[in-house]
């Protein structure tokens, strides 16, 4: 693949008239799918794409495409050249681009991945003999995945990943399920023996008669997997320099009006210790840490080539969107068995669901919770809970009513698969945490 | 290209019980101008295919973007192989589903194409209108773009099913934000949703060329205007916050997917059953609801959904009363339902699964000067910029760009941050008042999420404006 990739470079180049530059991007995954629902197969197939975009510079203006490769030579030399002719057809008609920076120091670079993976047809038998009996519903998603820069100024790098990612969930009845994920890079079926016996025994619990809370303010301990989802609405619009510049950043306050987080909280974009590639679509390498948040206060932006130019700052390798792909939040000092006795009476939340903006400026964050959320009493689980919708700010979730984060975190490998198999993940602890907002 | 295509599959389809090709050709550009400034354009072209086999009651199958003999015969096969390894482990007998082998042709209607006005025509057509958004120096972000994709589908099917169908989509739109300190405000008109199937002429049918100024007047009103205030009150609802209302809180959970029980664990079920189809009194007996993939120029019109069954109109709520799903024809097997033709794929790369296509609210015969004059104490709201639904689609919170009261039959003060909380099961019974088909607009989204592995899809709603009675309605933080 990461030949093919090259040599499709080469040939772009070789297409290329004096005066002109040239920026090609690769992303490309062999996938396979098994969908599951009620311990039964609901659909299984594979899926092979790979898409190539070429950026063609002339001076200050320039043009981007991309096409879907077939696969072969011959005819994915006619696409690429295709494309290039249509790119320079369109250069004409276009201004000069003001904010327009492409990587001109060339960094190459190479990451391989190891393919230990099972066939999918293999791991779908592991899951539906696990899953044998109960109520098992979900996703295994597995396969490779490619990503590769080059330009025409000489720098090639190249990303490749061997991951499965099985997102499930075991039901009881109606709504009240308990929600698990095995991912990583080697199946190992002791591993999901584990995880769903662990599953199963929340899902005993999920048998009991379930409490209705009234609105109101609630201690809670967020899981991970919650603190996850809350982080990951957070990274929308929260820490890209346009956001700021533009006053559209949802921490607004904290920038404009000091508004500070728990000193505890610690957020870092940690490519070197996420699943993502360090180099993006216009060839800049990403540091191998960016703080965001450092003891509660704003820290960096995310910024990308095209936010750099416009504001005349550095870029740090942002993708366009700004958004950080492998979030990582600092531990704090709560260890996992004193959880249950430090939340005393409570709701212990595993899961959140469809989190959004409810204000904006404000940070304040609107979601349900969803799949094995608890009461707990005196430091022990009671019954499950039917569903509540939560509304409340980051200032005051993570701010004044942050009790503790959990000393050990989950690595979360991010199980999305629209138009492709994320290869962002996460390393985040749980949070306990004083009077949460529930208002439905 | 399609004679190839069907070529082809003539020659490398196996003999299995049922097997379909589905071929995709979609062309993209985007044309964006920020601050002024031509952002990147962007074109692009996604070609490719998905082979579905079912055999002896499994289902498999397999894309590829390699159309030549070699790569249809490869996912033939892979598709056939993995129909064969899941067939007693399925979740029922595809091969008793009764799969159709359509013939027929569906194109989008289109009045100005795309590509008759030059690029550069176009990309001064958005010059203009973003320059129009800056107003004000505290018009601190403005953006203006269109996005216009051209697909062209083809179904062939191993018992001679030969479907073509060609769309034109235009996503136009158009934003102004307004920032004073910490305070900061958007409106907005397009986008996320406002679409529709044509060429340029859509611009006018939106009033796009008229939009500029107002929307940043209104974003700097915003910026000075009170805390929508909280309390239980009328609720009057623009068609673009409706669509987002039928999408989530009806929509959603009539997916005959979801109600059996396939997105439990990504976009969830339904707290609708089964057994409510027929006798479930779903909203007030002012709300009618249809499916209907055949109105000219909405977003997801279509022919054919992506399994061959032709489009066709079915009442879902008929007065106030349950009485179909979105259920598609797999769906409709499993569950012993009749359902509607909404099987659909977001690209050739993914498997068609229960989706909505065109949802829309029937139009009924109030003015909206009688709605609002009908209100003592409530809410006019407008434009959505927040949503959330717990995951049987009951409990949901959705927020506006723009909130005015209504006070003695009149609008009066302007708010900002105007959201309202509901009940799905309980919400449309209150539904009150119907605005007349002059407050109606034709409206989509081009984002529908759903599914494992998961897909993004345009949908369509139609929806007048509407009045709710008693409403929790509430404001920032």
């Amino acid at each position: 693949m990461q030949g093919y990739f090259y040599e499709l470079a080469d040939f772009a180049w070789s297409k290329l008239e004096a005066g002109e530059i040239a920026t090609a991007s690769f992303q490309g995954e062999d996938s396979e799918f098994v969908r599951f629902n009620k311990s039964a197969v609901r659909q299984a197939g594979n899926v092979v794409q790979r898409e190539l975009e070429i950026e063609l510079i002339r001076d200050r203006k320039h043009a981007r495409g991309s096409v879907t490769l077939a696969g072969g030579q011959e005819a994915d030399h006619a696409r690429v050249a295709a494309l290039i002719e249509d790119l320079r057809a369109m250069i004409p008609f276009l201004p000069d681009d003001p904010h327009l920076l492409y990587s001109k120091e060339v960094r190459s670079g190479e990451k391989h991945g190891d393919n230990k993976l099972p066939a999918g047809t293999d791991a779908a038998g592991t899951v539906l003999a696990a899953g044998g009996g109960k109520d098992l519903v979900g996703l295994y998603a597995g396969g490779g995945v490619y990503s590769g820069f080059a330009n025409s100024l000489g720098q090639k790098n190249w990303f490749s990943t061997f991951t499965f990612n099985l997102d499930w969930s075991l039901y009881h009845h109606q709504d009240k399920a308990v929600k698990s994920a095995y991912a990583g890079f080697v199946w190992d079926e002791s591993a999901l023996e584990r995880k769903m016996a662990a599953a199963d025994e929340q899902l005993a619990i999920l048998a009991r008669p379930a409490y209705s809370i009234d609105p109101g303010r609630y201690r809670v301990f967020l899981s991970p997997f919650a603190v996850y989802d809350i982080l990951g609405t957070l990274s929308w619009g929260g820490f890209g320099l346009k956001d700021h510049r533009t006053k559209q950043t949802t921490l607004i306050k904290m920038v404009e009006d000091g508004a500070r987080l728990n000193p505890e909280v610690e957020i870092v974009e940690n490519t070197a210790g996420g699943v993502a590639p360090d180099f993006q679509s216009a060839g800049f390498i990403k540091p191998p840490r960016i703080d965001l948040i450092s003891r509660g206060c704003f820290s960096h932006c995310l910024v990308s080539p095209r936010s750099a130019k416009e504001y005349g700052v550095p870029t740090n390798g942002a993708s366009q969107w700004e958004a950080p792909a492998s979030i990582d939040m600092a531990a704090g000092t709560l260890p996992p068995d004193r959880i249950l006795g430090e939340l005393g009476a409570g709701l212990l939340i595993n899961n959140v669901h469809y989190l959004n903006y409810s204000d904006r400026p404000a940070c304040r964050m609107t979601g349900m919770t969803r799949f094995a959320t608890f009461w707990v009493e005196n430091g022990k689980i009671m019954a499950p809970v039917n569903v509540m919708r939560f509304d409340e700010t980051i200032y005051r979730a993570l701010g004044e009513h942050l009790v503790a984060l959990t000393a050990e975190r989950e690595f979360i490998i991010d199980a999305h698969t629209y138009g492709g198999r994320s290869v962002q993940s996460g390393r985040v602890p749980g949070a306990l945490i004083d009077e949460f907002t529930f208002t439905l | 290209m399609s004679e190839p295509i069907a070529e082809l599959f003539r020659r490398v389809a196996p003999q299995v019980d049922f097997c379909s090709l589905r071929f995709v050709d979609e062309h993209s550009e985007i044309l964006r101008v920020r601050q002024n400034v031509l952002q990147p354009v962007a074109r692009s072209a996604d070609t490719g295919a998905m082979v579905t086999v079912i055999d002896g009651g499994g289902l498999g199958y397999a894309a590829t973007s390699d159309l030549t003999a070699r790569g249809l015969e490869n996912a033939c096969t892979q598709a056939r192989a993995w129909a064969a390894r899941t067939a007693r482990l399925a979740v029922t007998d595809f091969s008793r589903v009764p799969m159709p082998s359509p013939q027929g042709q569906y194109a989008t209607r289109v009045g100005i194409p795309w590509d008759s006005t030059s690029l550069a025509d176009k990309i001064a057509l958005l010059q203009r209108e973003n320059e129009r958004l800056k107003i004000d120096p505290r018009i601190v972000d403005w953006e203006a773009s269109l996005w216009h994709t051209r697909s062209r589908t083809v179904y062939l099917t191993n018992h001679d099913g030969h479907v073509e169908q060609e769309f034109s989509f235009l996503v136009p739109a158009l934003s102004a934000t307004a920032n004073a300190g910490s305070e900061t405000q958007t409106r907005s008109l397009g986008g996320r949703g406002l679409c529709r199937q044509g060429g340029l002429e859509v611009l006018d049918q939106i009033g796009f060329y008229e939009a500029a100024p107002r929307l940043a007047g209104e974003a700097l009103a915003l910026l000075a205007a009170p805390n929508c205030p909280t309390g239980t009150m009328d609720l009057l609802l623009a068609p673009d916050q409706m669509i987002l209302q039928i999408h989530e809180s009806i929509g959603h959970p009539l997916e005959l997917d979801r109600i059996l029980g396939d997105e439990r664990n990504y976009a969830g079920t339904s707290f609708v059953t089964l057994d409510m189809f027929g006798t479930y009194r779903y909203g007030s007996d002012l709300l009618n609801i249809t499916y209907d993939p055949t109105l000219q120029g909405e977003f997801a019109s279509f022919g054919f959904d992506d399994d061959g069954v032709p489009a066709a109109k079915e009442h879902i709520i008929r007065n106030g009363i349950l009485e179909r799903p979105l259920g598609s024809i797999v769906s409709q097997q499993r569950a012993g339902l009749a359902g509607v033709a909404n099987a659909r794929a977001s690209s050739w790369n993914r498997p068609p699964i229960d989706r909505m296509a065109n949802l829309n609210l029937e139009p009924g015969t109030a003015t909206l000067g009688e709605m609002i004059a009908a209100v003592e104490r409530g809410i006019y709201m407008q434009s959505n910029n927040s949503w959330s639904i717990d995951d049987s689609r009951n409990k949901f919170q959705f927020g506006c760009e723009w909130g005015q009261l209504i006070e003695n039959g009149k609008l009066t003060t302007l708010v900002k941050k105007p959201n309202y909380r509901g009940i799905s099961a309980t919400f449309w019974r209150s539904l009150k008042m119907v605005g007349a088909v002059a407050t109606r607009n034709i409206l989509g989204t081009p984002n529908c999420g759903k599914g494992e592995p998961n897909q993004a899809v345009r949908v369509g709603h139609a929806s007048p404006a509407c009045l709710f009675a008693n409403v929790d309605v509430f404001g920032g933080a």
